[in-house]
């Protein structure tokens, strides 16, 4: 009896129709495309892209060129040379680069730092047009920190439960 | 009549059906197969000298890129061998959130592989059904660590962090009206573990859906069946692991066999195939995701009724509450050590293996006291079936060699490391 059915059944061609439901189901259902660039897949606190030093209000730098980023970065992409500051004597970074062909994202620059200085933003759609770009100096690297330091002070806090 | 000798032909490392850089020699007669010589190392990054310049800690975001479609168990099988030779006992939620976590990229690695496996062969809309089903599970990745791929998320003696309470939301956009996005945004108004959950609710639907379009359908069956027979015996003394050896009919899995983390208190079945073809295998694998899809339903009722730490309280190996750095001295000090120093680990050796989606991942590690690795050695499934090419394509069609190559299920940032 199966044989005989198998026998039918490979004139009928049942699977192949029964293949061919599936995909004229799909026809008719909702899509699922997403319309980049109006429309972005929802991104966690814990999101990491591009890096950026954040500042206090009062626009103090929050770094204190402890270093321990440049220690922990398994892809040695971070390159800190600190000094003293010539307004307040304090000790700050002289250079703070930080290398994105080398960087692997791993976060554990962002992990590692106690004052919550150099952080990884939601920005992970950017690019450059010259050698040499890739690298971020301290001024590029504070300046996307200002413009993104609403949302990453928003997204330090809900995650500051689970660190 | 001219004599008819063999041609040689270059398949690779170019070709899209060589998933990644594979170049092999194909001496042919005519169109069959009379020797494959897989030539391998175009992706090789030096992994395992790598993490021998660097403390411990800092290879786990090295080892999500071994196999870069199983993210998590190649840390998994990392993070264990660390623990074994710490001695250090890891909390049991950090072992279930693990668990869930390596089944999620267990279903994730099938279901790449599938939709890989039936493009190669000519099902284009599987890549299409696959690709879409991968991104929630994308998203639970991203809700948890930050990154669709590259996790880093485990660590000696836990994970990083623990899982979050609510899931990101999909924003307004001119292409969604109010109701759209409400339906779009609807199972990820809980916890990710409710995400999670509502994704098991409806996987077993979809796997129902490629088994629809593939297992009966009389193409699929004709480029798989006998393709590539493996006998047990063979697969044995070849070092066949994973879904290649169990599609020969051989019961082994290392989640049963020798259960690592939480694996001994969960209710699952190994499938097994019987003629150890490319369709045995392809059936494997599919009840493999069923199974995966079982053991993330387990691990999540587990995970919702036992809150508790996920990482080890010995500051001596796991950095401090970031809290407690900022009013601590002690923490702040643990902080700094943990993050310039790492941690020594005591000299001896071990070697960790995980049930990894393509077979037994191994991680031997050779210590000397330091904190950082004397020797790591890793022991890549992909390895060694590639080295079964060979055998497997022998006397089979140029054709056939997509299909045996498909069902190695090969990645090369493994293989090569």
């Amino acid at each position: 009896m199966k044989k005989f059915k198998q026998f039918v059944n490979s004139f009928l061609l049942v699977e192949l129709l029964k293949g061919l439901m599936v995909t004229g189901r799909h026809m008719f259902s909702p899509k699922v495309t997403i319309q980049y660039p109006e429309e972005k897949t929802p991104q966690s606190p814990r999101f990491r892209g591009i890096h950026a030093l954040r500042s206090y209000p009062n626009g103090e730098e929050r770094c204190i060129a402890c270093k321990l980023c440049e220690a922990v970065c398994p892809a040695a992409a971070i390159t800190i040379d600190a000094g003293v500051r010539e307004s307040d004597g304090s000790r700050r970074t002289t250079k703070y680069e930080i290398d994105l062909f080398k960087c692997i994202f791993c976060g554990f620059c962002e992990e590692s730092c106690p004052v919550d200085s150099i952080v990884e933003t939601r920005v992970f759609e950017y690019h450059f047009e010259e050698q040499g770009a890739q690298i971020l100096t301290k001024e590029k690297l504070l300046e996307i920190g200002l413009i993104h330091e609403e949302q990453l002070a928003q997204d330090i806090e809900a995650d500051a439960k689970y660190r | 009549m001219a004599e008819i000798e063999h041609y040689t032909l270059n398949f690779g490392p170019q070709h899209p059906a060589a998933h990644g850089v594979l170049r092999m020699i194909l001496e042919m007669d005519g169109e069959v197969i009379e020797r494959a010589d897989p030539h391998i190392g175009l992706l090789h990054r030096g992994t395992e000298k790598l993490a021998e310049i660097k403390p411990y800690n800092q290879s786990i975001g090295y080892m999500d890129r071994l196999d870069y479609v199983s993210m998590m168990c190649n840390e998994h099988a990392y993070v264990l061998a660390i623990e074994k030779l710490l001695q250090i006992k890891v909390p049991k939620r950090a072992q279930y959130i693990r668990v869930m976590f390596a089944e999620v990229t267990r279903i994730l690695n099938h279901l790449m592989w599938l939709g890989a496996h039936g493009l190669d062969v000519g099902a284009m809309t599987m890549f299409l059904y696959c690709f879409r089903d991968r991104e929630p599970l994308m998203d639970a990745y991203e809700a948890v660590s930050g990154t669709r791929m590259h996790a880093t998320y485990f660590r000696p003696g836990g994970v990083y962090r623990d899982l979050p309470d609510s899931m990101p939301q999909y924003d307004k956009s001119p292409w969604r009206n109010e109701k759209k996005l409400k339906s779009l945004n609807e199972n990820r108004q809980g916890s990710l573990l409710d995400f999670l959950w509502d994704y098991t609710e409806i996987f077993p639907a979809c796997v129902d859906e490629y088994e629809a379009l593939l297992t009966e359908n009389r193409i699929w069956k004709q480029r798989l069946v006998g393709i590539g027979v493996v006998s047990p015996e063979r697969a044995f003394q070849l070092g066949m692991t994973g879904p290649m050896l169990r599609g020969s009919g051989v019961a082994w899995d290392l989640r049963k066999k020798q259960p690592y983390d939480c694996y001994a208190e969960l209710d699952f079945d190994i499938p097994v195939g019987r003629n150890g073809d490319c369709y045995d295998r392809y059936l494997v694998r599919v009840e493999e995701m069923r199974q995966s899809n079982r053991i993330i339903r387990q691990c999540i009722e587990w995970l919702r009724e036992n809150p508790g730490p996920v990482m080890v309280d010995d500051h001596k190996i796991t950095p401090p509450k970031r809290a407690d750095v900022r009013e601590n001295m002690e923490s702040l000090i643990h902080h700094f050590k943990h993050f310039t120093e790492g941690y020594c680990v005591p000299a001896g050796e071990a070697y960790a293996a995980v049930e990894h989606p393509k077979g037994e991942f191994g991680i031997y590690l050779l210590s000397d006291g330091a904190n950082k690795p004397y020797r790591l050695k890793i022991r890549a499934p992909g390895f060694a079936h590639m080295a079964a090419m060979n055998e497997m394509a022998k006397g089979h069609m140029l054709a056939d060699v997509v299909a045996i190559i498909g069902t190695m299920d090969v990645v090369f940032g493994e293989i090569d490391r």
